[in-house]
């Protein structure tokens, strides 16, 4: 009886331009993508009587249809369909919202950064380059002078230390959590506080590296191995938690069979557990090493700013890429003519923006190439 | 014969391995907590002039509570505009990862998002300086002139767009991929039954959202958002390059205001004798707002996880 009452329903063309019971209630394919199109045309008009500008007509014609849709929604649908449409739209918008300044800013750097970027940057230090070399450059008698050669040196020593000094620590102490600890007073204190540590702001780790050398070797000590210092205590938090998750998931039949083998426990770790997470570890480093290279704030106040290449990290000034952008744009080297600067901060930022996707990206595969196999699951 | 002696040499060398092993294992531990109660130390140590200074001696002659407050309150003024703004717009986008987008955009988007967190904080100050900073400025303008009698809006709007609104939009971009990142993987572990239960009652996806996904995900949130206002308090290179600092201001459209962590990058390779240590001292309360912010939110974690079946 209901089926043929269905069937009814469903095979008889509504009459007179009204709507089947189980369809009446169903807005029409069109509605949506009508009243989008409207209220772009209505921004544009809207935005042309304020002064036209794309922006501004973006944003006309998003609250327009932020607006208008879910009301003519819930006119032909009723409140509930309405509010999950407004909700639908607003997730959406967010989203644009989030991933315009993202190409805004890669977009920035790429168009500003690509004239600078020459074997003149690549291998070449600002010294002795002055604001009358940049007033040359600007005037167009010769070609912008002078680069990042030595912020690339400067990166390289203090992340090399910086690495040298977290990586032992941060895996240590992940071991001792994972392997030793196992839910121990102590264990769930380091691991609170490891936690904590991730929060310090970067600031804060430059000044307490500032101030142990300032009371170890008198104040305002300044060199690259103090910078390494501040940078480790950022570190060390990603590297713990990094190798905690990879070591975690280690099958504990591993450690069982090396155990019933009569091994003892730290062979078995070295020999067995390591080895097999070691994919993962890497990838832990390589993003803590990701995150670091970029760091700014620590650096201004423990390496000081150099225009000279320097390779000793424990005897004078050093600068990395982060600190040379950010004088480059603050204090520009020819104060009437900021464009040669500007562009050599651009063409810095690029090659800094494309070493730490480079870290990504090798971080990933490193993950996804050697990936324990987890028993189960 | 010489097996025995060097399987007994082997075990004897393992058994000495191994409480160095151990050994080494907690004091690398116990490292990283001697290292943390370090930072404290040396920074007291070093801030304890200022604060036995005459107060005359102190930046501003009016002793270092004078100095430091309207520099914290500059600094929640900055980090309550990045939250308000990144809030909504990252939970938001984290819901469209685990519960709108299709599944073979979600995962590329995911990832998207997470580059957007590895973008070093100087670029995004260099960004905010150079193409925020101007394309602010019409809508400052704008503003000012209509809604000027509130006070957060008054003129004369600033004419370079450096101000602490910008540096308040430059952090809220900055941590928008943290509220996205953290909130997207409790969204992902709601539990499918509820899920399932609600759709199948006849919810919207809307409503099903509201009824499953957002109550078991509500402290996940708020830990997400107080570890994104950790990260925005203590954010240095994006207020340093875009803020044009001043003394307190009321308005957000004005050049002034200043932060801590900006003051101390500002004007640190300059300083010595005193006022190195008042950038010290400045550091130090820094560090223990915001080691207050983050003890909070991770508390909220643990008591999250011991709660909840999700783990």
């Amino acid at each position: 009886m209901s089926t043929t009452l269905l069937r009814n329903q469903t095979s008889t063309p509504p009459t007179g331009g009204r709507r089947s019971r189980l369809t009446r209630n169903q807005r029409p394919a069109w509605l949506v993508p009508t009243i989008g199109i409207a209220a772009v045309v209505v921004g544009a008009a809207a935005a042309a009587l304020v002064g036209f500008n794309v922006a501004l007509w973006a944003v006309f014609s998003a609250v327009i249809f932020l607006v208008a849709a879910p009301v003519a929604v819930t006119a032909v649908e009723g409140r509930r369909k309405g509010a999950d449409s407004l909700v639908t739209y607003l997730v959406y918008t967010a989203f644009i919202l989030a991933v315009v300044p993202l190409v805004s800013v890669i977009w920035t750097v790429l168009a500003n950064g690509l004239p600078g970027l020459n074997s003149n940057l690549l291998l070449t230090s600002m010294n002795g380059v002055t604001g009358a070399t940049d007033n040359a450059a600007a005037a167009g008698e010769t070609p912008v002078l002078g680069g990042a050669y030595h912020a690339i040196v400067g990166t390289v020593s203090i992340t090399f230390w910086a690495t040298l000094l977290s990586v032992p620590i941060g895996l240590l102490t992940a071991i001792y959590l994972v392997e030793y600890s196992r839910g121990g007073w102590l264990g769930r204190a380091i691991t609170f506080f490891v936690d904590v540590m991730t929060g310090i702001p970067s600031i804060v780790a430059g000044l307490f590296a500032a101030a142990l050398f300032g009371l170890l070797f008198g104040p305002s000590t300044r060199f690259g191995f103090v910078a390494a210092v501040a940078l480790t205590v950022l570190m060390i938090p990603t590297v713990v938690k990094n190798t905690e998750e990879m070591l975690k998931i280690v099958p504990n039949e591993l450690r069982e069979a090396a155990y019933a083998l009569g091994v003892r426990k730290w062979r078995t770790i070295v020999k067995v557990v390591i080895p097999t997470a070691i994919s993962g570890i890497a990838s832990g480093v390589t993003l803590a090493i990701a995150r670091v290279i970029g760091e700014t704030a620590p650096l201004l106040v423990t390496a000081g700013f150099a225009t000279a290449i320097n390779w000793n990290s424990f005897s004078g000034w050093m600068t990395t890429l982060p600190t040379f952008i950010y004088y480059q744009i603050m204090t520009p080297t020819s104060p009437t003519n900021p464009d040669p600067s500007a562009q050599r901060a651009w063409a810095a930022a690029l090659i800094l923006i494309i070493i730490v996707m480079l870290l990504n990206l090798v971080a990933r595969l490193v993950a996804k190439a050697f990936a324990p196999k987890t028993a189960g699951r | 014969m010489s097996t025995t002696v060097t399987t007994k040499k082997s075990a004897a060398g393992g058994k000495a391995g191994d409480s160095v092993f151990s050994g080494l294992s907690l004091g690398a531990g116990v490292l990283i907590l001697a290292v943390l109660a370090a930072v404290a130390l040396f920074l007291f140590m070093q801030a304890l002039p200022t604060f036995q200074a005459p107060a005359e001696d102190v930046s501003g002659g009016e002793g270092f509570f004078a100095y430091i407050w309207p520099l914290v309150i500059g600094t929640v003024i900055a980090a309550v505009i990045a939250l308000a703004i990144a809030t909504p717009i990252g939970v938001l986008v984290a819901l469209y990862i685990s519960h709108y987008a299709p599944a073979r955009i979600a995962k590329p988007v995911a990832y998207v998002i997470d580059l957007l967190a590895a973008i070093p904080s100087v670029i995004y100050g260099a960004w905010g300086t150079t193409v925020l900073a101007s394309s602010l400025v019409p809508l400052y303008g704008w503003l000012a002139e209509n809604f000027g009698f509130i006070p957060i809006f008054s003129g004369p709007a600033s004419q370079t767009g450096k101000t602490i609104l910008t540096a308040g939009v430059v952090l809220a971009i900055m941590i928008l991929p943290i509220i996205t990142a953290m909130s997207r993987e409790i969204f992902v572990q709601t539990p499918k039954l509820h899920e399932e239960a609600a759709l199948a009652l006849g919810a919207t996806r809307w409503e099903m959202i509201r009824m499953t996904v957002l109550p078991f995900a509500r402290p996940g949130i708020i830990s997400s958002v107080m570890l994104a206002l950790g990260r925005a308090l203590g954010e240095t290179m994006a207020v340093a390059l875009v803020l044009s600092s001043g003394p307190l201001t009321a308005s957000l459209l004005q050049s002034g205001n200043q932060t801590i962590a900006a003051e101390i990058a500002l004007n640190f390779p300059e300083a010595y004798g005193l006022r190195l240590s008042e950038l010290i001292a400045a550091g130090l309360v820094l560090f223990l707002i915001t080691l207050v912010v983050n003890m909070i939110a991770r508390a909220i974690i643990t008591r999250y996880k011991e709660f909840s079946g999700a783990n």
